[in-house]
């Protein structure tokens, strides 16, 4: 199973761009990574940049619209992410709990939703096949 | 609500045993010097977790719990066990030694050296293929008995037996637990990758809807692997290995159709290819060429493996490069199965008429007779020649020598279309 652990870091909504983490936590973090890499469980991992320095891109009426970070009405933004393959969320939430984040942050743990997960209409739409995918396009329209 | 409390405890429990139980037993067997008590001792301290840790919660540090369970219980052990005077020295040394109270320090600097022990203990060449891989998959993954039984699909008493017998054969042998150093680390590092490749191929060749136990034993070979990446990270062919697995299991979404039919390399979509993968195993592939010297037949397999991961499409793919690589693995691991490969290579890089005379060459081979993939791959070559009925003769000899009913029907098609009559229409 996979599963993505989601860093949520106190204020980060609020962070100016260019905030950098201090180096004690970088330190701490950079072991605990180690841990993972060594348990043979890290897949991937990344640090975000602040919402300040990103984007929102939001849709209404069938249009994109554009706006700059910081965004007023987000409370709790990512900070980065790890993916881990383990054999259980019991195991994954073990592997959260390890993680050496300062008070008040928050790591979230969420399986990633496999492609054997779907059920076969959504698979076989998934899967590229053309006329089939046409068809249940026309299906969601209706329903 | 105590028992949903129970449940969660055993969850949490199962985790904290899949992450520790490792370096306990590797730490254990250091202390004991023999696998097969440190592993009984570990899980005696488990069963002390289960009986406790519903009622009193899970403690902070679950890892140096058990390990301090564990740790007493073998000193129970040798107490009761009135070891002779020098035993006892010695066990005092080198819990002075090594197991120092700060359990993180030593979590941390030593356990590796313990794990590659352990590692290169349960796959010393004494025991059998099988029972090094049953004894792996017990004492480096944590799996059960029952786990270990169901994926290798035998009755578990067979198993457990398996495994009773295996940590025997280790201490009779009295094989030492330390990692081999010299000549003999290469050959004894061949016989710890035979049985994570095992493993995995075991897992692999699994098809979809068994039991969830077979499928997992690549996860299962792919964290050894990793793990044992970082252990030996100077042996080039410990990344070979791990970029193999990688770059495999990267296609393991696209091997199967919506019914289960598998769908062949060249064929399969590459959009669903799992490209984290993919990249993890190029970079592994990366590391073990960047170490020097020769490529051994797991670095090979896997920079062949990663000539089609690179190719966006099958028409890009670099069969070139793949024959000089097929070249290279007839140098370090001639195999007729070998040679068939190199010929399919070699017909998609420089035409068919290339690959039907090295096919030709090899088919008195005794190891290919009654293969059924020989008179396959050269009923593909005759046909593209325009040898029409030759090539049917060849699909309808593959047919009678396999047993898969998918491929008959394949094999069956194949002869079918190549039929005179039906050529006039096209």
């Amino acid at each position: 199973m996979r599963f993505m652990m989601v860093v949520i870091p106190k204020g980060y909504d609020k962070a100016k761009p260019g905030a950098m983490p201090d180096a004690k936590l970088v330190a701490e973090m950079s072991r605990y990574n180690e841990s993972l890499h060594k348990a043979g469980v890290l897949l991937s991992m990344e640090g975000l940049r602040p919402p300040s320095m990103g984007a929102r891109v939001s849709f209404k009426g069938g249009k994109p619209k554009v706006t700059d970070g910081p965004f007023a009405e987000a409370k709790e933004v990512i900070g980065g992410f790890w993916m881990i393959r383990v054999k259980s969320k019991a195991e994954a939430v073990e592997w959260a709990k390890r993680c050496p984040m300062p008070d008040g942050e928050i790591v979230e743990v969420r399986q990633v939703q496999e492609f054997e997960d779907f059920p076969a209409d959504v698979q076989e739409a998934a899967s590229g096949e053309p006329a089939l995918r046409a068809q249940l396009e026309k299906k969601a329209k209706k329903g | 609500m105590a028992a949903s409390a129970t449940h969660v405890a055993n969850a949490t429990i199962e985790a904290v045993w899949r992450i520790e139980s490792a370096k306990i037993v590797a730490g254990l067997a250091r202390m004991t010097r023999d696998v097969g008590l440190a592993e009984e001792l570990a899980q005696e301290a488990l069963v002390a977790a289960l009986e406790k840790w519903p009622g009193s919660g899970v403690p902070d540090n679950p890892g140096a719990w058990l390990m301090a369970a564990a740790k007493n219980r073998a000193l129970d052990h040798f107490r009761h066990a009135k070891l002779v005077e020098v035993k006892h020295e010695e066990i005092g040394r080198d819990m002075e030694e090594g197991f120092t109270p700060d359990f993180d320090a030593a979590l941390e600097d030593d356990i590796g050296d313990d794990l590659l022990r352990l590692v290169f203990t349960a796959c010393h060449p004494v025991l059998s293929t099988e029972a090094r891989a049953a004894l792996t998959l017990r004492l480096l993954c944590g799996l059960t008995t029952d786990e270990i039984a169901r994926a290798f699909l035998v009755p578990e008493p067979t198993m457990a037996q398996r495994i009773v017998r295996a940590k025997r054969t280790l201490a009779e042998a009295r094989v030492p637990f330390e990692v081999p150093r010299g000549e003999e680390l290469s050959s004894r590092l061949a016989s710890v990758l035979e049985v994570v490749y095992l493993v995995f191929n075991e897992g692999y060749s699994a098809t979809a809807g068994d039991d969830w136990t077979r499928p997992a034993l690549c996860e299962d070979a792919l964290r050894l692997g990793r793990i044992l990446a970082e252990l030996a990270p100077d042996e080039p062919e410990v990344h070979g290995l791990v970029a193999l697995m990688e770059i495999q299991a990267s296609r393991f979404r696209a091997r199967s159709g919506p019914s289960g039919e598998p769908v062949l390399l060249l064929d399969q979509d590459r959009s669903r290819w799992d490209h984290v993968l993919v990249r993890r195993g190029l970079a592994a592939l990366d590391r073990a060429e960047k170490s020097g010297g020769v490529l051994g037949p797991y670095a090979l397999q896997a920079a062949i493996a990663a000539c089609h991961a690179r190719a966006p499409t099958p028409g890009e793919t670099d069969w070139k490069r793949i024959v000089a690589l097929y070249d290279a693995l007839a140098q370090v691991m001639p195999s007729p199965i070998v040679e068939l490969n190199r010929a399919v290579a070699v017909a998609m890089a420089f035409g068919p008429a290339e690959g039907l005379a090295l096919i030709d060459a090899i088919a008195s081979e005794p190891a290919l007779r009654g293969y059924h993939l020989l008179p396959s791959v050269r009923g593909d070559f005759l046909e593209k020649l325009g040898r029409i009925d030759e090539a049917r003769g060849e699909f309808e000899r593959a047919a009678s020598l396999t047993r898969n009913s998918r491929e008959i029907r394949l094999l069956l098609d194949r002869a079918a279309a190549l039929h005179p009559g039906l050529r006039v229409v096209k």
